[in-house]
């Protein structure tokens, strides 16, 4: 049995690896060149790299410029998670990401989907809230500008696209109504959005809005920069989701119409379930996007996680060490993200049989 | 028109229909009294699909009226879906709801439309999945089924409604051969029971079973409206023999 696995393996290699001279030497090339790129990050990252170090300079001495210098994390970390936030009420911000955490977990549950789920977001939310503002409870109040880092971003994201993904629901089934009315006012909105980079929204929300205002009312910074996420991802989400609108046959709205639902229960019952279900893998790569681009508020004054581990590498006793800070915040961002993918995977697998 | 004094189940009264310049339905009166089964036959581009789409408004009218249980049918939308609630209707394709279990696909239009106990809807959609002899797929999603189990489960779901008449757009077209028996033997049981049906099909064995009243249409009129016996034994029209011996060569 071994024997015959190991031969078909040898076969294996032997059709696609080393068909032919040219193809046995891009193999050798490929092999040595990934082998090196794997030593060096190794030794980069494992073998060189210095774990502890009272200052910027020692470490750079200790690991003579060959290996990562972790100690900078070490020291770093806390301000690249939760910037500013008074550090003793840190412990504040860590329990937001938990909930928000949490809650992401358990809506990825379809037991769970309902109601309480609804009920969750809520409670969730609030709590969030409490915990970031303070003022009750006994807890310090902490101003909107010094909410960074980590739970900045993924409330941005998160509350962005908790909020962006109905809406977007809605700016669908407006495109696709019969009223020319409504059909021209979705299709203008979303042009006009897709058509401007973030940048400009973020700016317009949080810049020139407030300079519409009648002075003496001045708008939250972050619920400016929030609301132009929202309504910027709906804009991309409303095209995903009429994608899936697009796909469900004909059949399937004389059936629901012969049945007698009506609009809105046929929309409810038998179109949005699967148009929705067709538009996960979609879904999911805005969602993606989405999730990196609420970087982009750093260019509006927000501290999010790039600006916070952006901010760590200028202080003058820890200066440059770029690679170290990027590899960690890149790391927190791809735990996210490869589980959003790996969530929408098992979605598509549970589709046809729910 | 009509034979019966009390008032007809469904009344098409000089039906017109276009789309674009091609006019589909030029014409047709139709009386299908309570308990009748019409059963609608022609060429494809007749205007037959059409026409009976037409009676739960899945397509628009042009001209003419149509009544359906005393009421008009108006385009006025709650009214149109008061029509459909008391007019089921079985397709072509099937049309089942994929991502409902075949009961759900039962218990959906009877818990949301008529605000129906689900517990109650489910009974009842067990008795009916009994009906069409189908009882032991009530858990399993339609793409699970064959297409003949697919249609009988399409024809039970209309039934859930509790509907006063039923229209059959060539029910058993999309089937496999060896599955159209199951779906006919189905329709017969439902005809003996005394449903009201018009039946747009080719299956001419089924029109001779059930049929009250045969209806051939030819490019957008009908022809030829009589008793099976006389439709096909002694066709009065020259278009309807040539159709006839067309379709009954198969």
């Amino acid at each position: 049995m071994k024997t015959l696995r190991r031969q078909s393996a040898l076969r294996w290699l032997r059709a696609n690896l080393f068909s032919s001279v040219f193809n046995a030497s891009l193999t050798l090339v490929a092999l040595y060149l990934l082998l090196r790129a794997a030593i060096a990050v190794v030794r980069w990252g494992l073998v060189d790299a210095v774990w502890s170090a009272p200052d910027g300079r020692a470490c750079l001495a200790a690991s003579q410029g060959a290996g990562a210098c972790w100690a900078f994390i070490g020291v770093w970390h806390r301000f690249i998670l939760f910037g500013r936030y008074p550090y003793d009420e840190q412990w504040r911000p860590l329990l937001v990401v938990v909930i928000c955490i949490a809650v992401l977990l358990a809506s990825c549950r379809r037991a769970l989907w309902g109601r309480r789920l609804a009920a969750l977001w809520l409670g969730g939310l609030i709590a969030s809230g409490v915990l970031m503002a303070g003022g009750v409870f006994g807890l310090a109040p902490v101003p909107s500008d010094l909410w960074n880092g980590l739970p900045l971003t993924l409330m941005l994201s998160v509350l962005g696209l908790a909020a962006a993904f109905p809406l977007s629901i809605a700016l669908a089934l407006a495109r696709r109504s019969s009223l020319p009315a409504v059909r021209a006012l979705a299709v203008g909105y979303i042009e006009i959005v897709r058509g401007v980079p973030l940048v400009t929204v973020l700016f317009m929300a949080t810049v020139m809005l407030p300079l519409f205002l009648p002075a003496g009312v001045t708008l939250n910074k972050l619920a400016c920069a929030q609301a132009g996420l929202i309504l910027f991802y709906a804009a991309y989400l409303a095209e995903v989701v009429r994608g899936g609108l697009q796909a469900i046959p004909a059949g399937q709205y004389e059936a629901a119409d012969a049945l007698g639902l009506g609009y809105w229960r046929r929309t409810r019952l038998v179109i949005l379930p699967q148009a929705l279900s067709i538009a996960i893998p979609p879904l999911v790569n805005t969602f993606i996007a989405a999730f990196k681009d609420t970087t982009l508020v750093t260019i509006v004054g927000l501290f999010d996680l790039i600006a916070t581990a952006g901010n760590a590498i200028t202080d003058p006793a820890w200066r440059g060490f770029f690679a170290e800070a990027y590899v960690f915040v890149g790391a927190i961002y791809f735990v996210f993200c490869g589980f959003m993918s790996r969530y929408s995977g098992e979605l598509e697998r549970g589709r046809g049989e729910p | 028109m009509s034979e019966t004094a009390a008032p007809a189940m469904i009344e098409l009264r000089n039906l017109r229909k276009w789309y674009g310049a091609f006019e589909a339905l030029r014409g047709v009166s139709l009386d299908v009294a309570r308990g009748e089964r019409v059963v609608v036959c022609g060429p494809s581009g007749s205007g037959k699909s059409t026409l009976i789409r037409c009676i739960n408004g899945l397509e628009p009218h042009d001209e003419g009226e149509i009544i359906v249980d005393g009421m008009v049918l108006t385009g006025e939308k709650r009214q149109i879906e008061a029509v459909r609630r008391e007019v089921g209707m079985v397709f072509q394709q099937f049309n089942l709801f994929p991502h409902l279990t075949v009961l759900e696909n039962l218990t959906l239009a009877p818990v949301w439309v008529r605000r129906m106990p689900l517990k109650e809807a489910q009974d009842l959609a067990m008795q009916l999945l009994a009906r069409v002899h189908i009882a032991e797929q009530a858990e399993k999603y339609p793409g699970q089924l064959s297409g003949g189990q697919q249609q009988r489960v399409a024809i039970a779901r209309a039934l859930a409604m509790r509907p006063k008449a039923m229209l059959f757009d060539e029910p058993t077209s999309a089937l496999d051969p060896e599955m159209i028996q199951e779906v006919l033997d189905v329709m017969v049981e439902l005809a003996r029971e005394g449903m009201t049906m018009i039946c747009v099909t080719h299956e001419m064995g089924f029109a001779r079973t059930v049929a009250d009243t045969m209806v051939f249409m030819d490019e957008g009129q009908i022809i030829e409206r009589a008793p099976p016996e006389e439709f096909f034994a002694a066709p009065r029209s020259e278009r309807t023999r040539l159709f006839l011996s067309r379709i009954l060569r198969k």
